[in-house]
């Protein structure tokens, strides 16, 4: 028999509010071993990962730690019994130093419990050269770049000798040498004797590092196996449940005049000289890294933020900078990114939160016209499928899937002719993204521009006519359908020229 | 980060070091900077008016300081983790009656002092408590207890007033004496001063206050205590405000009912004005005392060079707008550094 696994779930389950998160899901991770977990997103993932770093209490289901109960009370409970967890973002103190933010909560000591300066800043010097960076100590953690953050928090996670490793997306934001680096770190821990749990959408980094994987999908378990035998296309099959063509419904559209022109748009340490043109009927994805500077384009082409030099022009008429009412009235549209921090107000009723953008429409002599709000926002949530039980709900008490289509509908309603996506599909179920797919796609065929962003680089392969890519706030390349490709995508988002 | 695996030729460590060194240079000017302002006031005082700075004079501004230095340091524990806390008026008043009321019946100097910061330990601990564990916002819970404390002091006092002869002298002349030109009361607002400085400095705890103050979030995965760190901010917050209503009873000998009204709002500023950022994780007691020095003295300055009284508050409003101007000036120059220093580099 082999060792009690160091750590290990049974029978987890977990909600938020009426959204079931986990339903008994079971995990074992061994001493010595790579554990991959693999599935879509909103899949569970992450609030299984903060289930085991003590940040979540499980509703039912137990721990244990080399094979005893354990019950992590908070997230310093983990971290005492060796469990170090790596953040998809990164979460360091803006204002403190790098080696504060390592040692933070556990600095070395001098006499009376004093912080010994000196040894944080020369741990965490070792920690980076172990690590073979070049990053300053002492140089405040605001302004450093996604990819030294990333670093920061692996220093932290090697700083406790971590006997449970758990990466979530940790190379989203790095580069192929960087990636490379950190699985030597990680295989050496793991030669060492630690337990990794790492979790990627790019299937070849699971296939290289590891040697279990636990599939999640809506929250359930699917399988937890050797990944010896398997192929990507199984674990696909895992995680999507079913064909990658059902989930993409691209449809064949008529491609139209120019829509949407950005001209040398530049916003000074943001992004520099970006240019394209989505034309009607078409969809076009933007693809990048985290903090490539994609969202911030968006925002600043729908006048959000103000640019610094550029044009940009819908349908042939130049927009104000720093103007979201006349880009309105121009027909673009702009679905962000976070929907509760920018898409909904969320003790506002579907009713409301739709017809905010109708405003200035639906109004009778000076007021605003409830009946006729009422008609649009049931219109626009009957048309996209939004499952509720009255109209007059508050928007945060639906699921993550309909607040999405709620913040579509809402956008929908003011007819765009333009529609920018910002990672519509992040965090919302596999039935509900097929379906905002189909919508985006028939948007298209009436004639709709589209420009989706999106991190999730099948969605991106699925359903753009054209992909291009930003890298560090530049295009670095445009690619038609015929040759996108993961490969092609990633190696242009990364900044390999390919 | 890029650099070590991309640029062939890593010209990399003079931009970095320079980022860095500005950074610091910053925030070290910050509190310079206040210091600097003082000086340039005082000399401008002196020079106008060679009596300003006599003995007497040097005492004068000292004294006036205490008692705001003490509150401010306390303020500034509070708004480093990203809080505020407004009660810190009514507990300075209803301790300072609490002590004088004892003191009045007979009491023991060192005791009264105690019961003082016990009193205000106690609506620190209210505060502490309701903010951290009823995750309410601070301006409102403690906009609250102001009222609350005052009512109770209020409701208390009545119309009875505390004067200097129902003290005994002890207390009065300790409340007035020094050695030369430091009064006793200045030197304990820098002892207390030195002892918060070095904690937050040097000690794992107050490292905490400012890394909840910066990342709240990450301050709860990093395993920090959050609701026992606030509430011990909230807890020496009200702790140094007893205290300051303490030395209040001392110095002036006079309390009643509406002692502290509104010292909220001046304590807030000098904290602001001394550098210690509203949104948390930033600044230091030393410039949150030099904030409250500056402040105060504004009060000696202006009828020393003779200008009406009455220019005292819009200059204090000016002040205060001008740091926070100046804060958000200096933010943006630094994010602009560091943004350029990255693209270099990416």
């Amino acid at each position: 028999m082999r060792e009690p696994p160091v750590l290990a779930v049974q029978g987890l389950s977990k909600s938020f509010g009426a959204v079931r998160a986990l339903h008994d899901v079971s995990l074992e991770l061994y001493a010595g071993e790579a554990h991959a977990l693999a599935g879509e997103n909103g899949a569970g993932k992450s609030t299984l990962i903060k289930t085991l770093a003590g940040v979540h209490r499980p509703d039912a289901g137990e721990l244990t730690l080399d094979g005893s109960p354990v019950v992590f009370h908070g997230p310093g409970d983990a971290r005492d019994a060796g469990v170090a967890v790596i953040y998809q973002e990164p979460t360091l103190f803006p204002d403190l130093s790098v080696a504060e933010n390592i040692f933070m909560g556990r600095q070395p000591r001098r006499s009376l419990g004093r912080v010994d300066h000196k040894a944080v800043h020369a741990a965490a010097d070792a920690l980076f050269k172990r690590l073979a960076v070049d990053l300053d100590p002492e140089q405040p953690a605001r302004g450093l770049s996604i990819a030294d953050q990333q670093i920061v928090e692996i220093a932290k996670a090697l700083s406790f000798d971590a006997r449970v490793l758990i990466m979530d997306e940790p190379t989203a934001a790095l580069t192929g040498s960087e990636v490379a680096r950190l699985f030597g770190v990680v295989r050496t821990l793991r030669e060492q004797g630690a337990a990794v749990l790492f979790i990627s959408h790019r299937l070849e980094e699971i296939f290289e590092l590891c040697q279990r994987v636990t599939t999640l999908r809506d929250g359930g378990l699917i399988a937890s196996e050797p990944l010896e035998g398997l192929t990507e296309d199984d674990l696909v099959r895992r995680m999507v449940g079913r064909d990658l063509d059902e989930l993409y419904p691209k449809q064949d559209t008529e491609v139209g005049e120019v829509a949407l022109s950005v001209r040398r748009l530049t916003r000074e340490g943001v992004f520099t000289d970006v240019s394209f043109d989505v034309r009607r009927g078409e969809i076009v994805g933007l693809a990048g890294l985290v903090g490539a500077g994609r969202s911030e384009v968006a925002r600043a082409v729908f006048g959000v933020d103000r640019w610094d030099a550029g044009t940009v022009e819908v349908q042939g008429k130049a927009l104000l900078n720093g103007a979201p009412s006349t880009a309105m009235a121009a027909g673009l549209a702009l679905v962000p990114e976070d929907r509760r921090a920018q898409g909904l107000v969320m003790d506002m009723s579907i009713e409301r939160n739709i017809g905010l953008t109708g405003l200035r429409t639906t109004v009778r002599a000076g007021l605003m016209d409830r009946g006729a709000e009422r008609s649009r926002s049931l219109d626009w949530a009957v048309r996209l499928q939004v499952k509720y039980a009255r109209i007059a709900d508050a928007v945060g008490t639906l699921s993550g899937g309909n607040q999405q289509k709620v913040v579509l509908a809402k956008w929908l309603a003011t007819k765009p002719q333009v529609l920018i996506v910002d990672e519509p599909t992040r965090g919302i179920d596999v039935g509900t993204k097929a379906e905002v797919h189909r919508l985006l796609s028939e948007l298209a065929a009436e004639g709709v521009a589209v420009l989706m962003i999106s991190s999730d680089l099948p969605e991106i392969l699925g359903m753009a006519d054209r992909v291009l890519v930003m890298h560090e706030g530049r295009l670095t390349a445009e690619i038609p359908r015929a040759r996108a490709t993961e490969e092609s995508v990633m190696a242009a988002a990364t900044g390999r020229t390919a | 980060m890029s650099v070590t695996t991309q640029s062939p030729a890593p010209a990399v460590d003079p931009g970095k070091a320079a980022g860095t060194r500005l950074v610091d240079r910053v925030f070290k000017m910050r509190e310079l900077a206040i210091l600097l302002v003082f000086l340039v006031m005082i000399g401008i005082t002196q020079a106008g008016n060679s009596e300003f700075l006599s003995e007497q004079g040097i005492k004068d501004l000292l004294l006036n300081a205490t008692i705001l230095v003490l509150v401010a340091t306390g303020q500034a524990l509070v708004v480093i983790t990203r809080n505020v806390d407004l009660s810190v008026g009514s507990t300075l008043g209803i301790s300072a009656f609490a002590a004088g009321n004892y003191l009045q019946g007979g009491g023991n100097s060192t005791v009264a002092i105690l019961l003082a910061v016990a009193l205000g330990v106690g609506c620190g601990l209210l505060n502490g408590a309701l903010v951290s564990l009823g995750q309410v916002p601070a301006l409102v819970v403690t906009l609250g207890t102001l009222y609350i404390i005052r009512g109770i002091d209020s409701i208390w006092v009545g119309s009875r007033q505390i004067t200097a002869s129902d003290l005994p002298d002890g207390f009065v002349d300790f409340g007035s004496g020094g050695i030369s030109a430091v009064p006793y009361l200045a030197l304990i607002a820098l002892a207390v001063l030195v002892v918060v400085a070095y904690y937050l400095r040097h000690f794992g705890g107050g490292r905490e206050l400012y890394a909840l103050g910066s990342n709240p979030e990450a301050a709860r995965l990093a395993g920090i205590p959050v609701r026992k760190r606030i509430l011990a901010a909230y807890t020496a917050c009200g702790a140094l405000a007893g205290l300051a209503g303490a030395l209040y009873l001392a110095r002036f000998g006079n309390v009643d009912s509406a002692t502290g009204n509104g010292y909220e709002l001046t304590v807030v500023s000098a904290v602001v004005v001394g550098g210690v950022v509203f949104t948390g994780g930033s600044g230091s007691v030393y410039g949150a005392a030099l904030g409250a020095l500056l402040l105060t003295s504004i009060n000696s300055v202006l009828p020393a060079l003779g200008v009406s009284s009455v220019w005292v508050l819009a200059i204090n409003g000016v002040l205060l707008v001008l740091a926070i101007a100046v804060d958000r000036i200096v933010a943006l120059r630094v994010a602009d550094a560091l943004k350029k220093r990255n693209a270099r580099h990416g």
